[in-house]
């Protein structure tokens, strides 16, 4: 029989812990929708997806009764969206209402992949398509938008980045009644992946194939319980542990994985290792480093820790699944992330030290509110920082940042539920407008040439 | 199927009686069952088969969900493959 200690550990980390699954997402290839007009278009993608969808809810719910470790979310992901409007320019918030109609349909909390990738080239349709971004996430409820701007191989397309700057203060001041909540759904990457199972930057990449299922496991807090125990251990110790951890954890998402890819008719994807927080107490990454032994996440020795913590969760999971794959680093959203959240209040957080903790981690600068008179050109910069990071270290890096509408620094803004609180963080005064508006593309680095 | 049944509660008589009988109700096999007291809880593990069950087992567990509620205990029914998942390499 099994181990009387390892059975009551299990049933200890999803009571105590908050140890759960912290998304089943289905993606699904929309190509065979695209025809020349909106209208067809966008029915035919709202009929895929309810069809291929229909039972992601149920086998969920199923999966969750029967190992009993909770499923939080359930979401869909498609192709990038800005691929099935080429004919149909100035209209894509037609297909945009049908997405986010059949998420709704089907029961999933977000569907992901009103996207663009534009890392070396924006065509005529996808600039028009980004265009339509901020239109498209103030009609919709359940929708996300990603848009692609830099990679390793292809360097940065800094039109894109200046455009995004751009459609991000649009976004906010579309969805100004819910403090600029629009920009919570929108993300900007650098080497963006195909399989990423987390919104609100899932989209399902043209090499997938037609109906995958990645699923992204969580757990910051099994970490942080693993740890508590561990009182003047080593660092070497501390990785340790967390490699163990992390591989129990990995292993129970990697099952639920392959069962609900048989029940859904779907190819496994991959098991994104992600440590994704919560706002919940009990659930957040900036708890392990203060474990860990950090007065507050935000000070120095943090980029350090947070480094560690990433590597180990990364070796531990991956001899646990089969197939590894989405962001696969901690998430470090601030108002997702309790601890994050009282680091910005007492201003032990900046978005400078942000900025280093995403050379180590995925993903980036993630949930930030800023002032809402930030201006466009500076949102861009952050963006140009951060694609940098990512293009120079072979990495994802990425851009959520809400430019909050009429509130600044000292105010706080809710978004509620998982997206949880976030205080109005400071910006750097200095402006880069003469560089943004430069435009061009940033040549790819060296390293990019291996061939 | 296997499943793993996990009884945790303030110790009383009766707990593996009703427990047992309510399996025994469902056709539920115990194939092994192991006791005790921990930190002043009562524990038990059982290992059933489910292999002629009148009930799912998700309809099980929501049973058995009731009975623990009624007994003052909590009961658990998960599969036992999510224990071997994570604990064994």
């Amino acid at each position: 029989m099994l181990n009387r200690k390892e059975i009551l550990e299990t049933i200890d980390m999803v009571e105590k812990e908050h140890f759960d699954v912290r998304t089943i997402t289905m993606g699904i290839s929309l190509i065979p929708c695209i025809r020349e007009d909106a209208e067809k278009t966008a029915a035919l993608c709202y009929d895929r997806i309810c069809k291929k969808a229909e039972n992601i809810v149920k086998v969920a719910e199923d999966l969750e009764a029967e190992f009993g470790i909770p499923i939080i979310n359930k979401r869909v992901s498609i192709t990038p969206a800005s691929l099935l409007t080429s004919s149909f320019c100035g209209k894509e918030v037609v297909l945009a209402k049908a997405l986010d109609k059949a998420a709704k349909t089907v029961g999933v909390d977000f569907l992901g992949g009103y996207s663009a990738l534009v890392q070396k080239g924006m065509t005529s349709y996808e600039r028009s398509f980004i265009k339509s971004i901020p239109e498209a996430l103030a009609v919709t409820d359940r929708m996300c938008s990603s848009v692609n701007v830099g990679s390793s191989k292809a360097g940065i397309n800094m039109d894109a980045v200046r455009l995004m700057g751009e459609i991000i203060k649009e976004t906010a001041d579309k969805t100004k009644d819910r403090d600029g909540f629009g920009c919570a759904k929108l993300v900007v990457f650098c080497n963006a992946v195909e399989d990423n199972p987390f919104m609100a930057g899932a989209f399902h990449g043209l090499s997938e194939g037609e109906t995958v299922i990645n699923v992204g496991v969580s757990g910051p807090g099994v970490v942080h319980h693993a740890l508590q125990n561990m009182k003047g251990a080593s660092v070497d110790e501390i990785a340790e542990t967390i490699k163990k951890t992390a591989f129990k954890i990995t292993r129970a998402g990697q099952l639920i994985a392959k069962e609900a890819s048989k029940r859904l008719s779907a190819q496994f994807g991959i098991v994104d290792l992600s440590l994704a927080p919560t706002p919940v107490m009990g659930d957040s990454v900036a708890h392990i480093l203060e474990e860990i032994g950090l007065d507050s996440v935000g000070g120095h020795g943090t980029t350090a820790a947070l480094a560690m913590l990433n590597d180990a969760v990364k070796k531990g999971g991956v001899m646990a699944s089969s197939n590894v794959g989405g962001l696969s680093g901690a998430f470090i959203p601030v108002s997702e992330d309790i601890g994050m959240i009282h680091a910005a209040e007492k201003g032990a957080i900046t978005l400078s030290k942000l900025e280093a903790m995403t050379c180590v981690c995925s993903v980036g600068i993630d949930m930030v509110a800023v002032p809402g008179d930030t201006p466009a050109t500076t949102l861009s910069g952050m963006i140009a920082d951060e694609a940098a990071i990512g293009m120079i270290n072979n990495k994802t890096t990425a851009v959520r940042v809400i430019p909050v509408p009429g509130k600044g620094v000292g105010d706080t803004v809710e978004f509620g539920g998982l997206l949880g609180t976030a205080p109005i963080m400071e910006v750097s005064p200095y402006g880069c407008s003469a560089f943004i508006s430069r435009g061009g593309r940033m040549p790819a680095p060296i390293h990019s040439n291996k061939n | 199927m296997k499943a793993i049944v996990t009884v945790i509660g303030k110790d009383k008589p009766g707990i593996i009686a009703k427990v047992s009988t309510a399996l025994a109700q469902n056709e539920v096999n115990i194939e092994d069952i192991s006791q005790t007291i921990m930190q002043g809880n009562f524990t038990m593990l059982m290992q059933c088969d489910l292999t002629n069950a009148k009930l799912s087992l998700k309809e099980l567990k929501s049973e058995l969900l009731t009975l623990g509620e009624s007994t003052g205990v909590s009961i658990h029914v998960q599969h036992e493959e999510i224990f071997n998942a994570m604990h064994k390499i």
